[in-house]
């Protein structure tokens, strides 16, 4: 029973089975909900920032496999970030952290890219009315 | 780790009877049946036996059955052949929304060299309506071509009445019934069915073997053309082994239906009661009662059915989900699409398929490890609020 789980690598598994800083967020800094549920996927990503750099990041995730665990992968990455170094995280870093997806899976990664984009845009935007 | 195949709509594990009986053709018994000498003549005599066991399970004459490779060259030969015997008569054709892809994909391919074709939607149970069928007739339509039990959901379409119309206003019907062929009876005179797909791996035999029923007097443009095999409708030398194989499947079938389909259709209805008792908000896809007694279908509202999936292969469960982002597609079941089910339930569903090989075990083991899984992922969901 090799390759029990087709396509996904052991790093994928790992973070399918076992989500990172899963859940919701209380009066969140930045909150970014991207996706579709007619394409299989939505995310919503939650944000804690303060001076400038993300303390926490949690996430909710209706999708498959790579689309758990990549947005698993991108809360972790996230963490201790600045707002500049996170704009600069891509669904490829994502997916290479997760030592790849399968190529029909790319696209999933795409959702935690774009919940990234959407929760800071939404903290700026926060930022912008309070100054 | 304990293993269950629950997926047989998928594949069905071959019958230990039917690997038996078509070993020999693997080994000693290699003639062409088309040889006049002894070493054809004894393989003829084995695909003649095997095209008796077919008919059997149809009520059909043994020369009304045709070989194919698979169900997707039957159904390829009926409706191409028929469109291009008829075309001189009319060039529409009639299907509906939740066939086979075997099925859609050759309509869709005949519409490029002209011919029409009209796919009528189903209910929210996955019926066709006969009103619907009667009003897209027309005087061109040549060929109605709806499936017996539908793949995904399992429900049975009204297969007599729909066989009705097409015989008032002359028009050929064709049948997919590769799923349904051993798990129900159909006797083709009964029903009024012209032409008819099958398929070996369906009914615990090999793959790589199907049949078409043509009935007597039909006319067909063969699609493969090459020898005179299949009385001219099917070129090629015959997979001898898998030929017997299908004839002793289709044999053991007829043998086992009534009790596999009672007992099939309990494992089904307590898999279903079980979820229902464990876990709020699952739905049932398909019609309740004219179903197919091997196949359970059913949403688990806000989770995507590909993570359901691989919970449960980690577990050694077998399933399958019409989810779009399953298996390399990135669509979602066309079935489940036509149903008119909101995303967050099409995307979300699994398909428990069963064979004579379940038991009660197996369910009781589902109803076991399903429901945390269910949780753990509704947890994680978007949608889902306590």
């Amino acid at each position: 029973m090799t390759n029990k789980l087709g396509p996904y690598s052991d790093k994928v598994m790992d973070h399918f089975m076992n989500p990172r800083n899963m859940g919701e967020m209380e009066d969140p800094d930045g909150l970014g909900e991207v996706g579709n549920p007619v394409c299989g996927d939505v995310m919503r990503l939650y944000l804690r920032i303060k001076d400038g750099i993300i303390l926490d990041a949690k996430f909710k995730t209706f999708g498959c496999g790579a689309a758990i665990a990549t947005s698993s992968m991108v809360t972790e990455m996230l963490k201790g970030k600045t707002i500049e170094e996170a704009k600069k995280i891509t669904n490829q870093a994502v997916a290479e952290a997760l030592d790849g997806l399968p190529p029909v899976k790319m696209h999933c990664s795409v959702l935690a890219e774009e919940g990234l984009e959407a929760a800071i845009s939404d903290y700026e935007r926060k930022k912008g009315q309070i100054s | 780790m304990r293993r269950v195949y629950l997926d047989n709509n998928a594949t069905t594990p071959i019958a230990p009877e039917v690997l038996e009986a078509m070993l020999p053709f693997y080994r000693d018994n290699f003639g062409n049946p088309s040889s006049i000498h002894a070493f054809g003549r004894e393989v003829k005599v084995a695909i003649d036996e095997a095209r008796e066991q077919v008919a059997a399970l149809l009520g059909a004459a043994a020369e009304e059955i045709v070989f194919t490779s698979s169900g997707t060259e039957a159904d390829n030969l009926a409706i191409k052949g028929t469109a291009h015997a008829l075309r001189g008569k009319g060039q529409h054709i009639i299907t509906c929304k939740i066939e086979h892809p075997a099925v859609l994909n050759t309509c869709k391919h005949l519409e490029k060299e002209g011919f029409k074709v009209t796919c009528l939607p189903v209910d929210e149970y996955g019926m066709i309506r006969l009103e619907e069928l009667a009003g897209a007739i027309t005087d061109e339509t040549i060929l109605i071509t709806i499936m017996h039990g539908n793949n995904e959901i399992g429900t049975i379409q009204p297969i007599e009445e729909i066989s009705r119309i097409a015989r008032e206003r002359c028009i050929r019907f064709h049948t997919d019934a590769v799923q349904s062929l051993g798990k129900v009876p159909i006797i083709v005179q009964e029903l009024g069915i012209d032409l008819l797909s099958l398929s070996a791996h369906k009914l615990h035999g090999p793959k790589g073997i199907g049949a078409l029923y043509v009935k007597k007097g039909l006319k067909l443009q063969p699609i493969l053309h090459g020898g005179h095999q299949e009385r001219g409708q099917r070129a090629g030398t015959e997979n001898v082994a898998g030929i017997v194989a299908l004839g002793r499947a289709c044999q053991l079938a007829a043998q086992h239906m009534a009790d596999e389909a009672k007992n099939l259709s309990g494992l089904r209805d307590g898999l279903f009661e079980g979820l229902q008792e464990r876990i709020p908000r699952v739905k049932l896809n398909g019609h309740p009662t004219k179903r197919l007694p091997t196949t359970l279908n059913c949403s688990f509202y806000g989770i995507e059915g590909e993570s359901l999936l691989m919970n449960l292969d980690l577990a050694g469960v077998a399933v399958s989900t019409g989810s779009a982002c399953s298996s390399g597609s990135i669509e979602p079941s066309h079935v489940l699409v036509a149903l008119g089910l909101p995303p967050q339930l099409y995307q979300g569903s699994l398909r428990f398929s069963f064979s004579r090989y379940n038991t009660q075990d197996d369910i009781d083991y589902i109803l076991d490890i399903l429901p945390p899984i269910v949780e753990r992922l509704r947890k994680m969901s978007p949608f889902w609020k306590e």
